[in-house]
C-alpha cells in the first residue's frame, strides 16, 4: 500500500480549506440577505410614508380621500384588543405554567396537556380565527367584537406565555422551594410568595413577546369579522356620554394590521403612502416591544444571581 | 410544664390536620389545573367546529367532487368546490418558500454553529430575531410593492400578483425559524463526536457536513417541519401579493389563491351564518388542518427514526 | 539527544509545556522519547496531565481557543516540530491517529466509518476503498463480526465493537503514530481484554502512545511507561523497570497504591 506523498496531502488539505472559506462567505452572505430585507423594508416604508407621519395622521379616521385618512380607529382598536388579550392570556397562561411546573404529576393527563400545548403552537393563526368565528362569535354569541378578538389572540399567544412561565420557574433553584416548605408553607404559599415574584421578570419577557406577536396578527381578526373601514371609535366609558363601562367590548372595531391591509390593497399610490406610514408605526411598535423584552431579559440576568 | 406532667394524649392544635387549609389548597390546584387543561379544550374546540361545519358542508357537496373538481367557485351561482385548486396554490407558494428557507436557513445554522466566532454569533442573533418579529402584513406590503416590481425587471412578463413574489418573501420570513432550531440542534451535538472527525484530519466544513449535520438530523427534521407548517399556514403575504383569484396552476409566475387566502377573502365579504359560503371556509380550514397534521406526523416519525444516538 | 535504545525514535517531546486558556500551566517542561513500534504508556493519578500531554501530539488543543504550547515535539523521520506555528494541524492529524475514551463512531454505516479517513484524503476508487476497509477491520479484529453487515449503522454495534471500529477507522489511513486516550475505561472486562490484545498486535504496524488510569493495564500492554504527577514527568523507563524497581520514591508510592 503506497503512502501518499506529503505534496499530495498538502494539496488536498489546501483544497478542503478553500471550501471552508467559500462556505463561510456564503454563510455571511445569507445572513446579509436577512439584514438587507429588514433594511429594505423599513427604508421603503420610511420613504413612502414618512411624509404622512403627523399628529393628524394619528388623530384622523380613515377616509376615502387618502390625504385625510388616519389611523385613529386602528390604533385605538389595537390598544383595546391588546388590553383584552393581556387580561385573558396572562392569568390563564401563568396559572397553566405554574400548574405544569409545580403541581402536575408525570401521568398521561399531564402528557396530553403538554402535547396539546406544543401542538397548538404550530396551528396556523387563521384556524384560530375559524375557531373564534364558530364558537365565540356564534355559539357563545359574543359577536364580532373587541372581546372576541381579544380572546382569540389570547388563545393564540397562550402557548408562548405558558412556555416562558415554565422556563422562568425552572430557573429557580429547588433550594428556594425547599427552604419555604421547610418553614411550613403550603405549596400555594410558596408559589405566591416565592415562585411567582422571582419568575416575574421572565414571565413578563414572555408576555411582551407574545403581545408583540398578537399586535401584528391580521388573519384571525379578519376572520372573526373585524371591518376594514371603521370611521368611529368604540364607546369609551367616561369619554362618550351614555357609554357603559363594558360597552366597548362589544363594539365593532378595526386594528392596525387590517388598516394596513386595506390601504395596501388600494391601487392609488396615495393610499400606499398611508400604508407605508402605518406599517412603519406597526413595525416600530413591534420592535419596541421586542426590544423591551430583550432588555428585560438582560436586566434579569444581571440582577437575579442564585 | 413540669418534668413529670403527662404527655399530651392528642396532638396539639397547631399540628392537627387543617381541613380548611387542605381544601383551600385543593381548590387552588383545581383552578390551576383548569387553566392548564384549557389547551386541551382549545384543541377539542378546533376539531369540533371544523368537523361540525364540514359535516353540514359535505351533506351538500359530495366528497368526490370536493377532491376532484378542477374549479373553485363557491360563491357563484354555478358553484364548484374543487379543493385541488386551492391546494395547488398552497403547494406552489410553499415550495417556493421552502426552496429559499431550507437551504439558506441550514447554511446559516451551520455557519453560526460551526464557523462563526462568538462575536459574530452575538450580532447575528438580533438580526434573525428582528426578521422573525416583523408582522406578516408588513411582509405582504413588501412583497407587493417592492419585490414584485424588482422581479418584473428580471421577468417582464410577471403579473402584478404572483405566487413567486409571495413565496420568496415567505421564504425569507421563515428563515429565522429554520435557522434557530437547526442551530440549536447542531450545538447540542457533543464535542467528542466532532473531535473524532477532526482527529481524522477533516477540515471544518468536512466535519460539519459529515459528522455534525447527520448527528443533528432529528433536530433538523423538526426545524424543517416547523418551516413547512409556517409556509402552509401563512395567510397575509399571500392575500396581499398573490392575488385572491382561485387558479389551478403549478406555475409560480401566476396569481392564485391558497386555502388560507381564500378564507380571508370570504371573511372580508358578507357571510351569512349558516350559508354554504360560511360552511365552505370551515371545510377549507379542515383541509388545512389535515395537511398540517400530516406533516406533524411525518415529523414525529422522522424524529423517532433518527433519534440522537449519543 | 543520544539514543541508546535498540529501537529507533519515532517522536520526542522536548521541554514541552502547555497552558490552558493561556494561563493555567498543565504541563511543566516534559521531555520524553516515543520509540518506534513500541507501546508507551502514560500513567498517573487523575489530573496529572497525561491526557493533556497526549492531545498535544495531534494538536487537539487547537480546537479550543486560548490554549498555548511551549517547547516542541519532534516527529521523525523528517524531524518536524508538530507544535510549530507553520505546521498545519490538519496535516498532523493525517499522520497521527487517535482513539478516544468513549467510542465515537460517526452516524454512518460501518463501511463509511472506516472509509472516512480515506475519503478525506481524496481516495475515490471503490476497489481501493474496499481493500483498505477490509484490511483495517482485520487489523482491528472486527472483520469476521461485521463483514456481512458493512452497511449497517455503526451505532448498532456493542460498546466493545464500536471501540474496535474506531480503531479500524484510525488504522485505515496507515498512521505513523496511534494515540489511545483511556480506550477501555468505558468498556466491560471482556471487551477490555480484546482491546489490550489488539494493542499488542498493532505495535508491529504502528507506534503507540496510550494513556491509562489502570496501572495493571499499563503493565500488561506497554514496553515503556511514563509516570506523571501534577503536570510533571516524574519517571520514564522500561515498563519492567518502572514496575519492579522504580527509581523515584513518588513512582513507587503510586505503583504500590500508597498514593493516587
Amino acid at each position: 500500500m503506497e503512502k501518499q506523498d506529503i505534496a499530495t496531502i498538502r494539496a488536498i488539505i489546501a483544497r478542503g480549506k478553500r471550501w471552508d472559506v467559500i462556505f463561510a462567505i456564503v454563510g455571511i452572505l445569507f445572513l446579509a440577505v436577512g439584514l438587507l430585507t429588514v433594511l429594505a423594508l423599513v427604508t421603503n416604508m420610511a420613504l413612502e410614508g414618512a411624509g404622512r407621519l403627523s399628529l393628524d395622521f394619528f388623530t384622523s379616521f380613515p377616509s376615502r380621500r387618502a390625504a385625510q385618512a388616519g389611523i385613529l380607529s386602528a390604533w385605538v382598536g389595537s390598544l383595546l384588543v391588546m388590553i383584552v388579550t393581556a387580561f385573558a392570556a396572562v392569568p390563564i397562561g401563568v396559572a397553566a405554567g405554574v400548574y405544569l411546573e409545580e403541581y402536575a404529576k408525570r401521568n398521561w393527563v399531564t402528557d396530553i396537556i403538554e402535547i396539546n400545548i406544543s401542538n397548538l403552537a404550530g396551528v396556523p393563526s387563521i384556524v384560530y380565527g375559524l375557531l373564534a368565528l364558530g364558537i365565540f362569535v356564534y355559539q357563545f354569541g359574543l359577536g364580532q367584537s373587541i372581546l372576541t378578538a381579544g380572546l382569540t389572540l389570547a388563545l393564540l399567544i397562550l402557548p408562548i406565555v405558558i412556555v416562558s412561565t415554565r422556563e422562568a420557574i425552572r430557573a429557580i433553584p429547588g433550594l428556594i422551594r425547599e427552604g419555604s416548605m421547610a418553614l411550613g408553607a403550603t405549596k400555594w404559599q410558596t408559589c405566591r410568595y416565592h415562585i411567582l415574584p422571582y419568575s416575574l421578570p421572565g414571565i413578563m419577557t414572555g408576555v411582551i413577546i407574545g403581545m408583540a406577536r398578537a399586535i401584528g396578527e391580521t388573519a384571525p381578526i379578519i376572520t372573526i369579522g373585524a371591518l376594514t373601514f371603521i370611521a368611529f371609535l368604540p364607546p369609551i366609558p367616561g369619554v362618550d356620554p351614555g357609554a357603559g363601562p363594558f360597552d366597548w367590548l362589544t363594539s365593532p372595531f378595526t386594528v392596525m394590521p387590517i388598516q394596513i391591509f386595506n390601504w395596501t390593497s388600494r391601487p392609488e399610490a396615495a393610499f400606499q403612502e398611508n400604508a407605508g406610514a402605518a406599517g412603519l408605526i406597526l413595525v416600530g411598535m413591534t420592535l419596541a416591544m421586542n426590544g423591551l423584552a430583550i432588555w428585560l431579559r438582560y436586566r434579569l440576568r444581571r440582577n437575579l444571581k442564585w | 410544664m413540669t418534668a413529670n406532667a403527662p404527655l399530651a394524649t392528642r396532638t396539639s392544635n397547631r399540628l392537627a390536620h387543617n381541613p380548611m387549609r387542605h381544601w383551600g389548597e385543593r381548590l387552588i390546584e383545581g383552578a390551576l389545573f383548569c387553566c392548564a387543561a384549557l389547551s386541551v379544550l382549545t384543541t377539542l374546540g378546533i376539531v369540533y367546529i371544523l368537523v361540525k361545519e364540514s359535516i353540514v358542508f359535505f351533506s351538500q357537496v359530495s366528497i368526490v367532487d370536493f377532491l376532484t373538481d378542477t374549479q373553485w367557485t363557491p360563491l357563484f351561482d354555478d358553484a364548484h368546490y374543487g379543493i385541488m385548486v386551492l391546494i395547488s396554490g398552497t403547494l406552489v407558494s410553499s415550495t417556493v418558500a421552502l426552496c429559499v428557507a431550507i437551504p439558506m436557513g441550514t447554511v446559516i445554522a451551520i455557519y453560526l454553529s460551526e464557523f462563526a466566532t462568538p462575536r459574530v454569533r452575538e450580532m447575528a442573533k438580533p438580526i434573525l430575531e428582528l426578521l422573525g418579529g416583523i408582522p406578516t402584513i408588513v411582509f405582504g406590503y413588501f412583497a407587493l410593492l417592492v419585490v414584485t416590481p424588482l422581479l418584473q425587471k428580471v421577468f417582464p412578463e410577471l403579473p402584478g400578483f404572483s405566487l413567486l413574489s409571495a413565496g420568496l418573501v415567505m421564504g425569507i420570513m421563515i428563515i429565522p425559524y429554520v435557522a434557530s432550531l437547526s442551530e440549536d440542534a447542531m450545538r447540542a451535538v457533543p464535542m467528542h463526536l466532532r473531535e473524532g472527525g477532526y482527529a481524522m484530519g477533516s477540515t471544518r466544513l468536512q466535519c460539519s457536513l459529515k459528522v455534525v449535520v447527520p448527528a443533528a438530523f432529528s433536530g433538523l427534521a423538526a426545524a424543517y417541519i416547523l418551516g413547512i407548517s409556517r409556509a402552509v399556514g401563512e395567510t397575509m403575504i399571500l392575500a396581499v401579493a398573490a392575488g385572491m383569484q382561485p387558479n389551478l396552476t403549478f406555475n409560480p409566475m401566476e396569481p392564485a389563491a391558497t386555502i388560507t387566502s381564500f378564507i380571508v377573502q370570504v371573511a372580508l365579504g358578507d357571510l351569512p351564518h349558516g350559508s354554504i359560503g360560511y360552511q365552505t371556509i370551515f371545510a377549507a380550514g379542515l383541509t388545512l388542518m389535515l395537511i398540517t397534521l400530516f406533516f406533524n406526523i411525518v415529523g414525529i416519525w422522522l424524529r423517532r427514526k433518527y433519534r440522537e444516538n449519543y | 539527544m543520544q539514543n541508546q535504545h535498540p529501537h529507533p525514535l519515532k517522536a520526542e517531546a522536548r521541554n514541552l509545556s502547555f497552558y490552558y486558556g493561556g494561563e493555567v500551566k498543565a504541563l511543566k517542561g516534559i521531555s520524553m522519547p516515543i520509540y518506534e513500534h513500541q507501546v508507551t504508556a502514560l500513567i498517573g493519578p487523575s489530573g496529572c496531565g497525561k491526557s493533556t500531554f497526549l492531545r498535544c501530539f495531534n494538536r487537539m488543543h487547537d480546537l479550543y481557543p486560548g490554549n498555548r504550547y511551549e517547547g516542541e515535539i519532534a516527529f521523525l523521520p523528517d524531524n518536524t516540530n508538530l507544535l510549530g506555528a507553520d505546521v498545519d494541524p490538519i496535516e498532523v492529524r493525517m499522520r497521527i491517529g487517535m482513539v478516544f475514551q468513549k467510542p465515537n463512531p460517526f452516524p454512518k454505516s460501518i463501511y463509511e466509518n472506516v472509509a472516512y479517513g480515506l475519503r478525506v484524503r481524496g481516495e475515490r476508487n471503490r476497489r481501493m476503498l474496499d481493500d483498505k476497509v477490509e484490511h483495517a477491520l482485520k487489523g482491528a479484529a472486527l472483520w469476521e463480526e461485521v463483514k456481512d453487515r458493512l452497511n449497517d449503522l455503526a451505532f448498532n454495534l456493542s460498546g466493545g465493537q464500536q471501540q474496535r471500529l474506531c480503531i479500524a477507522r484510525a488504522l485505515a489511513t496507515d498512521p505513523e503514530l496511534l494515540l489511545f486516550d483511556e480506550p477501555t475505561s468505558a468498556l466491560d472486562p471482556i471487551a477490555t481484554a480484546s482491546i489490550e490484545e489488539l494493542v499488542h498486535e498493532l505495535k508491529k504496524r504502528v507506534s503507540i502512545l496510550i494513556v491509562t488510569h489502570n496501572m495493571q493495564q499499563a503493565a500488561r500492554v506497554s514496553d515503556h511507561t511514563a509516570y506523571m504527577y501534577l503536570g510533571d514527568l516524574i519517571e520514564f523507563g522500561k515498563t519492567d523497570d518502572i514496575f519492579i524497581k522504580p527509581k523515584d520514591k513518588r513512582t513507587e508510592d503510586y505503583i504500590t497504591g500508597r498514593m493516587g
